[in-house]
């Protein structure tokens, strides 16, 4: 592809590159006599799908492949989402026939090896996190954080309480604010104090009897490890409040720490972070959630049991919230989760987090001299920068962000958490090598040094992408949602 | 090194180690409290790739895969024929292990092939807009009923009996935490009243079958409630589409187009509905734009609706669009297109039929539903439809949906065009053996 039609493939949609009569797939001919036709009045005129052949759709999709940046094509520094090498044995698994096509409602009997894997890495989980049970059910982090909370609910009412609020730390992701909202619970913040611990004078003050549960992402957003989590647990539970764990960011502490032993009563989990299932563009991922006993019984249905006779059985906990999918949860991801973690065992988990840490550490020596560092510690899996002395050049994080595509980088994090001012928060993963985090430093130096002496050069980056900087603005102002036939248009 | 993913090296650990000026990798945890640290994890020794491949060979073969075994399985899932590109794009690296796309210079394949789902989902629905994706058909339905919660500002909500009893606990999950209440309703008689936010219509039913979607619409709309359709997206390459008859949100499991059945997920919840509600909708959207160069583009847009924006004020927590099984779908209605939807649909329809036709001729086989059915239908057997499938195992067969707490003696069973005419007369050989 020349770099001209590369930044045309935008112009040209799938509806647009066909011809009336092309088709990429040969069909067999219908071998049962043919029934009569529903009447004409149940059916639809026209379907109007793209008519292509197969090499152009083959032509068409390799290369709109080849205008995206990925873990497979460089250095993803996304923090919070754990951007680290895919395994490809893990992708011929996961296709197997015994695990690919099997049907989610065929009798137990024919699916043993399948609960077999469910039942074990129930098991994994439960062990590596602490805890007593767990529910490979949802299908995603932020499914597990509503999961979760709708457990503790549960829970709650079960005892014949009625709690209405949940705190929250101000440097949560979104989806804690909003799986709040969803599950019906009002959502209240608390402050992090100087060292980017949870604030506990605020945390005391907004304790009460009416408090459901403290959502804590550990390490937090700001990559830190929260240094008051004894007293944090201690205060939470006095109160008659549950304490969840957002394990988002659970690959900064395999093998180093359980989170059930800090005190924490529910965590869910991100198996395409913490165990290396690819990110898709955006999914599937699964957030299975492992919870200490008293909140066992109330995980959703279903969790993988074992009879008396070694026979695998899914089973309904006895007071369930219920079913939060169609089925049994994203069993292609957990092919992928488990394969992963048989493949290291616990020496190699724990090699991913020193090393994941040591990475992030490491970028935090080499990047301080250039960049602001809002919290004065060592950090966990990720270390966040603030962009504010770039800022007083007039030149923006986003603007570094930008910058760093012309340098062959994606770039970090941005703008999150909030609670940092022009925040570039960086997470390298173990995955990566010395000389590609010596590069990336590189990088980052001359940036902050372009920032200072061409500022320009970083506001109208990136120069060498597909395209350049898009209007995001008239977007959102006048969305072109689908395309339209002209006819339409 | 026992971690193959790890490029680190003693040497290289050593150098960071100097540079970052501590002594030990132990040291960079010090916050984590001591009598907490280093808990040890009992967990089965580490495996190399080939003992790896080996393991998982056998757990898998220990599953009997339906790409063998006869099997008339639907409810919610089924089995299709899926093209070797659908498995060869999604594969690729450069969409795999990409994420979402937040840097959209550089996620230009990703954003416009959410683009292309988002137009093939319309057209295929009939509806105006469509969001990028959702977890699964059922989590979709729940997150359109809260949706027409808002929208109405009513707080009950009305499902017919015929919705897959899976979707109605889904539907009840989500429910539970705004303490709206869920009334199930007669398909002939649905008693809506002006406390409704919507009415939930499946079509074709759980049970195969097609309801009277205009009269229902007539029903939901009377009564001032959004209309919610769920179709089956395979029965829509030749049925009328939910936006031809009324319906204000269409959700749908995508599984069918493209995504194989892995036990039941990953798969994609499609969501569609009338552009008035577009900023009520759930779920990540992406628009045409341009570059300040004048070139087409494609963005994340209207991203206000949305958690990592408006936080606790997001109409929905999800955080992602299950973007390789849209892509997967993408690529399978373009490879399929207009001619081949229809041929497979078609296919579905007859050999379903076919089926019914001569199960319904059998002694003490009977169909106790009538009205037109698309690939799914309801067979009512002599003997309990739990002993019938053991029955149908032991010859190698895997039978239907026992339906019989629904439906006295009632077995559910699908055929696509992946059943040759050999597996559904052996099927009816089967049954016929079994019931005399």
């Amino acid at each position: 592809m020349s770099d001209g039609e590369r930044r045309d493939m935008g112009s040209k949609l799938s509806f647009g590159r066909g011809r009336p009569g092309r088709t990429a797939v040969t069909l067999p001919d219908c071998d049962v006599p043919l029934a009569e036709m529903p009447s004409p009045s149940l059916l639809r005129d026209d379907l109007p799908l793209p008519e292509m052949s197969q090499p152009e759709i083959v032509r068409y999709f390799t290369n709109l492949a080849c205008l995206n940046y990925s873990v497979d094509t460089g250095f993803y520094p996304l923090g919070s989402c754990t951007m680290k090498y895919n395994p490809k044995l893990h992708e011929d698994l996961a296709r197997l026939p015994g695990f690919a096509v099997v049907h989610p409602l065929q009798p137990v009997e024919t699916v043993q090896g399948a609960l077999a894997l469910m039942h074990e890495l129930q098991g994994f989980l439960s062990e590596i996190t602490g805890m007593h049970a767990v529910s490979l059910a949802p299908a995603a982090g932020a499914h597990g954080e509503l999961t979760s909370i709708l457990t503790v609910r549960a829970y709650l009412e079960h005892r014949g309480e009625s709690r209405h609020k949940v705190l929250v730390p101000d440097s949560a992701h979104g989806t804690n604010l909003a799986t709040v909202s969803t599950a019906g619970f009002q959502c209240l913040a608390i402050a992090s104090d100087a060292r980017g611990n949870t604030d506990l004078a605020a945390l005391a003050e907004a304790l009460d009897e009416d408090v459901a549960a403290l959502m804590l992402t550990l390490p937090n957003t700001l990559g830190l490890f929260d240094q008051n989590i004894v007293q944090i647990a201690q205060m939470v539970h006095e109160t008659g409040a549950q304490l969840y764990c957002d394990g988002a960011n659970l690959n900064a502490l395999l093998g180093q720490v359980k989170i059930g032993d800090l005190g924490f009563d529910v965590v869910q989990m991100n198996l395409h972070k913490t165990f290396s299932t690819p990110h898709g563009g955006g999914g599937p991922g699964a957030g299975p959630v492992a919870v200490k006993a008293h909140l066992a019984p109330f995980l959703p249905s279903p969790v993988v049991g074992q009879a008396a006779n070694g026979a695998y059985v899914f089973e309904e906990p006895e007071h369930s919230i219920g079913k939060v999918g169609a089925f049994h949860g994203n069993f292609g991801i957990m092919v992928r989760a488990y394969a992963y973690i048989r493949s290291l065992g616990a020496p190699g988990l724990r090699e991913v987090s020193e090393n994941a840490v040591l990475n992030a550490n490491y970028l935090l020596a080499c990047l301080r001299e250039a960049y602001d560092l809002p919290y004065e510690r060592r950090c966990l899996h990720e270390v966040v920068f603030s962009g504010s002395r770039q800022r007083a050049k007039g030149v923006h994080t986003s603007d570094v962000a930008k910058r760093l595509i012309d340098y062959g980088f994606h770039p970090p994090t941005v703008y999150f958490p909030l609670i940092v001012d022009e925040a570039l928060m960086i997470e390298p993963t173990e995955t990566e090598s010395k000389e590609t985090l010596d590069a990336f430093c590189a990088a980052m130096l001359a940036i902050a040094r372009e920032a200072e002496e061409e500022p320009e050069l970083l506001r109208s980056a990136p120069h060498d992408a597909p395209l350049r900087r898009l209007d995001e603005a008239g977007a959102a102002r006048h969305p072109v949602l689908r395309w339209q036939r002209e006819d339409q248009a | 090194m026992s971690n193959p993913y790890v490029p680190n090296t003693d040497a290289d650990r050593r150098a960071m180690l100097e540079r970052i000026g501590v002594a030990s990798v132990d040291a960079l945890f010090d916050d984590i409290p001591a009598h907490c640290r280093n808990p040890g994890l009992t967990l089965p020794p580490a495996l190399s790739e080939m003992e790896l491949a080996r393991e998982l060979a056998q757990m898998a073969a220990r599953n009997r895969s339906i790409a063998e075994t006869p099997c008339f399985l639907g409810a919610g899932a089924y089995r299709h024929f899926i093209p070797s590109v659908v498995d060869y794009v999604i594969r690729q690296g450069a969409f795999a292990t990409a994420y979402t796309p937040y840097q959209p210079e550089i996620s230009q394949g990703t954003l416009q092939s959410i683009f292309e789902f988002q137009s093939l989902v319309c057209e295929l629905t009939g509806m105006d807009v469509a969001n990028a994706g959702m977890y699964d058909g059922a989590s979709a339905l729940a997150e359109a009923c809260l949706m027409a919660v808002r929208i109405t500002g009513r707080e009950r909500l009305a499902l017919l009996s015929t919705v897959n009893p899976s979707y109605q606990r889904v539907v009840r999950t989500y429910a539970e935490g705004h303490a709206l209440p869920v009334d199930v309703m007669t398909p002939d008689d649905p008693a809506l009243s002006e406390k409704h936010a919507c009415l939930v219509v499946q079509q074709p039913n759980f049970f195969g079958y097609l309801e009277d979607v205009e009269e229902l619409e007539r029903r939901a709309h009377a009564a001032g409630a959004l209309y919610i359709v769920v179709p089956e997206p395979m029965s829509l390459g030749m049925f009328r589409p939910p936006g031809e008859y009324g319906a204000d949100i269409v959700v749908a499991e995508g599984q069918p187009l493209g995504v194989p059945l892995s036990f039941g997920g990953p798969y994609v919840g499609l969501f569609a509905t009338r552009r008035e509600h577009i900023r009520q909708m759930p779920g990540r959207l992406v628009g045409q734009t341009k570059d300040v160069d004048g070139r087409t583009g494609y963005v994340l847009t209207l991203q206000t609706r949305e958690q990592h924006i408006r936080r606790e004020r997001a109409t929905s927590n999800i955080c992602t669009n299950e973007q390789l099984c849209a892509l997967a779908a993408t690529v399978y209605l373009c490879a399929l297109g207009k001619q081949g939807l229809r041929r497979v649909a078609e296919l579905c329809y007859h050999k379903a039929h076919y089926a019914a036709d001569r199960i319904a001729a059998l002694n003490r086989y009977s169909l106790p539903l009538t009205g037109t059915f698309f690939q799914e239908f309801v067979v009512r057997c002599p003997r309990p439809p739990r002993e019938v499938n053991a029955a149908l195992l032991e010859r190698g067969i895997i039978g239907g949906l026992d339906v019989s707490k629904q439906i006295d003696g009632g077995m559910l069973l699908c055929v696509t065009e992946m059943n040759g005419r050999e597996e559904v007369d052996h099927l009816v050989d089967a049954l016929s053996e079994i019931g005399a």
